[in-house]
């Protein structure tokens, strides 16, 4: 329940810090820390205009893609409180329903018969396909080093001992920025500022939803980012009391949105091509997070 | 006994009845008495799946020995689940058939196929005599190439039915070597004597006589590379039959794979690590030829495979549990893998019968030229929807119950202590994912293209949502999957006396305390599964509540200020795995043609794939081809002239003859040259 509450919390001003990072990088004041918050609620009071080539199922698509990110945060736990959903190998169910997500997403796109919008689609769909391995292989690897297959249970007995653990811990930090990035299609992936449909990835998948909609799919990015600094804040507020596991929590997402800003502000999107092969790397590094816990372990003779 | 006289008797009445009855009374009959027989045998069983066993001995001819017909919980299980799948596709399949119902002769071989079929798969999950065995799998096979070639008069399905057919026997051919091996060691053709036979040679003997069960019984699940007839047939039959076979037929063979493991005692480790290495490269390498399909029932058939696949790394993952004396992993294991083969069964088929319902509608396969169809088919929709969520593994439908279990087997086995095992669970555990990605993708395209957007082509007549008759076995299938969805652990108990069969085989008792906490886990995804479809109602509750009275005008769709009709500039299927294809290229063979458009004012362009199973042309094509040219070199015997032919004739009876002359006379020669 206090992860919900604590996520659903930063999710009101994470955005906000990421583009004032932005602003600051580039010489501008910039808006307040709830402005895009305020655009969201915005949208919610509008009315929307819809296509007519669509149907029932681009109306439903918004909701489930919600839906499945509120789902995902309530498997995610805090510190030693476990998830609303808490279960043996509940991270397969974080990572499906995620995906069940995108799927609606992507039938959303295809639903509007678009010249541009299936583009998009095509892309999120081969990105979050080869991202998916990496995730795995990470909480495969920490359910070796825990022995245990469900989030509460491996961030309970997580501890860093050595400095091997200390390395992988950071390597994992990295892992999971990257895949947060990739879910929410930032920067070396795909550039949320682009003005051309054909460069675009996930803004051009939802050209067509407006009003509440959008509203839904603007906001769900914000929750998963928060969900996402969340998971990462969990590998460092092991054993502490509740006050200063809030304080870790709190900090970590401030420091996850500030890097996400700097990320966004001085590195260039990559070539599209080029994607694909840099979203697979990080399955390589998830794989030398499991070498290095066989380390840990001694089990390499 | 009794019960098996009656199924006898109304088997063969049936079949003596059918020819001679008018075209809508064939269905009718058929259709009743695969009903009945599947009450019938439903009845009988549903007892041994909680536990009882049964088990009758004919007395068979002299040649066979004694019949033992065994039934337990394994047995049971498969025969309901084929009873289900076989019920739904006869009443699909009678709604479907009306548009044939001209060819009357056609038809009737039709039916009497269809029940010798439902009747062979029983009795192959039950039989274990293995010549008696060998011939229910021939009569199925046999049944299962007329079901495939109803359409004969197409030069395509009735070469994609002799392909099956020759493959199929090459099956047969390695299941007839094991039973003869078996019989020539122990004088026996009862199962149990495949058991003595593993426990008094060596691990290794047993480790071959399996992979002689295996190989024949890979060739009928769809094993690759013993995959190559799967994508043929499937596309050939009618839908009704492609369900019926994507989603029983072929696992008949994964029946006999668990079967055999159950009875050949060997290095279960091994074993273990090879099916595992098999399923993987299976269900990654469907999927990927799956993606670039272009007729929907191909892409389907590949689907299979992938799915075979799936079960197949749970069937390794219960292996593995056996070796290790893992009560838990052989629970996961064989649990995620029978529950897999009920959930394929289910999708497949639902899938099967919407493309059946396409496709009588359209009269097309081709994914490029719908679109659309959601606007005039929305049943359909819906339950192909239904299906493709639950292919794909997503939660809250049945496939990722199943691949759940599949899943925590592998994290479990993470903790293992060798370093050979982690590496072989680090590849299943990228292959799953890898297989689950892939699936994703392509069903969006699948789903996307066919029912969503504008139509791509103009047919001669519009489509139209099916009858209903063709409707109520779809939901039919589709409560299913979602009842397996919302209750996971109703059907995880179900599954605890076929578990048992193999959770015996270790010493280490356990089994009860992890089946308990499976169950609980299995609950809690249930209840995840239920709160999800709340969760989801409610916010689309508040959507519609908070967008009640905003305006919602109806326009065009965005297209970079361009506001005419934009049908032509939609993205098509191929354009949507474009990226895909790019990356997967080097793996697979693709052939492209090109015409580019040029000039100043383009008149026209052309931009084909053919995507081509590289497995298929270097395990089939190119040895077939070696022996045509081998073949090819004794071509001059067969030259057209009957002198020569009676030549043959002459020269064949001379030499049988002949033989026991010469011999005798050669005989006689050595003994005259030993006198001496």
């Amino acid at each position: 329940m206090i992860s919900l509450l604590l996520i659903v919390l930063t999710s009101l001003f994470f955005m906000g810090i990421v583009v004032r990072t932005k602003s600051i990088a580039s010489g501008r004041k910039g808006p307040g820390l709830f402005q895009p918050m305020k655009d969201v609620i915005r949208l919610w009071k509008k009315g929307a205009v819809y296509s007519k080539t669509t149907s029932f199922i681009f109306q439903i698509a918004p909701s489930i893609y919600f839906a499945s990110i509120i789902m995902a945060i309530l498997v995610i736990p805090f510190g030693q409180y476990k998830g609303i959903v808490s279960f043996d190998g509940d991270f397969v169910f974080f990572a499906y329903v995620l995906a069940l997500g995108k799927f609606f997403s992507i039938i959303g796109a295809l639903d509007t018969g678009s010249s541009f919008e299936g583009m998009g689609a095509s892309r999120e769909a081969l990105y979050s396909m080869l991202a998916e391995p990496a995730f795995f292989i990470l909480m495969g690897s920490f359910a070796l080093y825990t022995g245990h297959t469900s989030f509460h249970e491996i961030f309970v007995s997580l501890h860093f001992g050595s400095y091997i653990s200390y390395g992988l811990g950071t390597l994992a930090t990295f892992v999971l920025v990257m895949i947060a990035m990739i879910e929410n299609s930032r920067m070396p992936v795909d550039d949320p500022k682009t003005h051309l449909e054909l460069t675009m990835v996930h803004e051009v998948m939802i050209l067509d939803n407006s009003g509440f909609d959008l509203g839904l799919i603007l906001y769900g990015t914000n929750l998963k980012f928060a969900m996402y600094g969340a998971l990462i804040a969990n590998f460092f507020t092991g054993s502490f009391s509740i006050l200063i596991s809030i304080l870790i929590f709190l900090a970590v997402q401030i420091m996850f949105a500030i890097t996400v800003g700097i990320l966004e502000s001085f590195s260039a999107r990559f070539r599209m091509g080029n994607n694909a092969q840099f979203i697979f790397t990080l399955t390589s590094i998830s794989i030398l997070i499991f070498f290095g816990v066989l380390l840990i372990m001694g089990k390499f003779v | 006994m009794t019960y098996i006289q009656t199924y006898m008797a109304i088997l063969v009445a049936s079949l003596l009845v059918i020819p001679f009855l008018k075209v809508t009374w064939k269905g009718i009959i058929t259709l009743s008495v695969v009903i009945f027989n599947a009450i019938l045998s439903g009845y009988l069983v549903f007892p041994e799946l909680l536990g009882e066993k049964l088990a009758f001995i004919f007395p068979g001819s002299i040649v066979t020995g004694e019949i033992p017909v065994r039934i337990d919980a394994l047995s049971a299980w498969f025969i309901l689940l084929i009873n289900f799948t076989v019920v739904t596709g006869a009443l699909y399949g009678i709604h479907y058939m009306k548009a044939y119902k001209m060819q009357t002769s056609n038809i009737s071989l039709h039916c009497l196929a269809y029940i010798l079929m439902q009747a062979s798969l029983t009795a192959i999950c039950v039989i274990q005599n293995s010549l008696v065995f060998l011939f229910a799998w021939e009569i199925m096979t046999l049944s299962s190439f007329l079901l495939v070639i109803f359409e004969y008069y197409k030069q395509d399905t009735l070469k994609a039915g002799i392909n099956f057919l020759i493959q199929s026997h090459a099956g047969v051919l390695f299941l007839t070597l094991g039973f003869i091996w078996v019989y020539y060691r122990t004088g026996s053709y009862d199962f149990y004597a495949i058991s003595q036979f593993s426990l008094t040679y060596p691990h290794i003997v047993s480790l071959g006589l399996f992979f002689c069960f295996f190989i024949g019984f890979a060739v009928k699940a769809g094993f690759v590379p013993f995959h190559t007839w799967l994508p043929y047939a499937h596309p050939a039959a009618p839908s009704h039959i492609s369900g019926v076979m994507s989603g029983v037929i072929i696992k008949i063979g994964i029946f006999g794979i668990l079967r055999m493991l159950q009875l050949i005692q060997t290095d279960y480790i091994v074993l273990g690590y090879i099916i595992l290495v098999f399923s993987v490269i299976s269900g990654v390498y469907g999927v990927m030829l799956a993606i670039l399909q272009h007729n929907l029932k191909k892409l389907l058939a590949y689907h299979s495979i992938e799915n075979i696949g799936i079960i197949g790394i749970g069937i390794g993952l219960g292996t593995l549990g056996i070796g290790q004396q893992n009560a838990t992993l052989i629970l996961l294991g064989f649990g995620g893998a029978l529950l897999h083969v009920l959930n394929h069964s289910l999708f497949k088929s639902l899938l099967f019968y919407s493309a059946g319902n396409v496709y009588q509608t359209t009269h097309t396969m081709n994914i490029e030229h719908f679109g659309g169809l959601v606007k005039q088919m929305p049943q359909t929709t819906v339950l192909f929807l239904i299906a493709a969520l639950a292919i794909c593994g997503l939660p809250p439908f049945n496939g990722f119950v199943s691949e759940f279990l599949i899943y925590s087997g592998l994290f479990d086995e993470m903790a293992s202590k060798e370093m050979i095992n982690l590496f072989v669970i680090l590849f299943s555990v990228f292959g799953m994912v890898l297989i689950g990605g892939l699936a994703l993708l392509c069903f969006t395209k699948a789903f996307g293209s066919m029912f969503l957007g504008n139509p791509r082509h103009q047919f001669h007549s519009a489509p139209k949502e099916s009858g209903t008759g063709k409707l109520v076995p779809m939901y039919m299938a589709a409560s299913f999957i979602v009842a397996i969805g919302l209750f996971p652990q109703f059907f995880f108990r179900l599954m605890g006396e076929p578990l048992k069969l193999y959770s015996d085989k270790i010493i280490i008792s356990g089994a009860i305390s992890s089946a308990v906490s499976i169950a609980d886990t299995m609950q809690h995804i249930g209840f995840a599964a239920a709160g999800f479809i709340v969760l989801g109602l409610l916010i689309f509750f508040i959507r519609r509540k908070v967008t009640a009275e905003k305006p919602k005008p109806i326009l065009t769709t965005w297209g970079c200020g361009y506001v005419g009709e934009t049908e032509k500039m939609q993205y098509t299927a191929s354009s949507f795995i474009r990226s895909y294809r790019k990356l997967a290229e080097p793996m697979l063979s693709i052939q492209k043609r090109k015409i580019e458009i040029e000039g100043v004012f383009p008149v026209y362009g052309r931009h084909e794939t053919h995507p081509q199973d590289k497995i298929e042309q270097y395990f089939i094509d190119k040895p077939w081809n070696l022996l045509k040219i081998f073949f090819g070199k004794f071509r001059f015997l067969q030259n057209g002239n009957p002198q020569f032919y009676v030549l043959y004739g002459a020269v064949f009876i001379a030499l049988i003859i002949g033989f026991p002359v010469i011999t005798e006379t050669i005989k006689k020669i050595i003994y005259f040259l030993n006198q001496i």
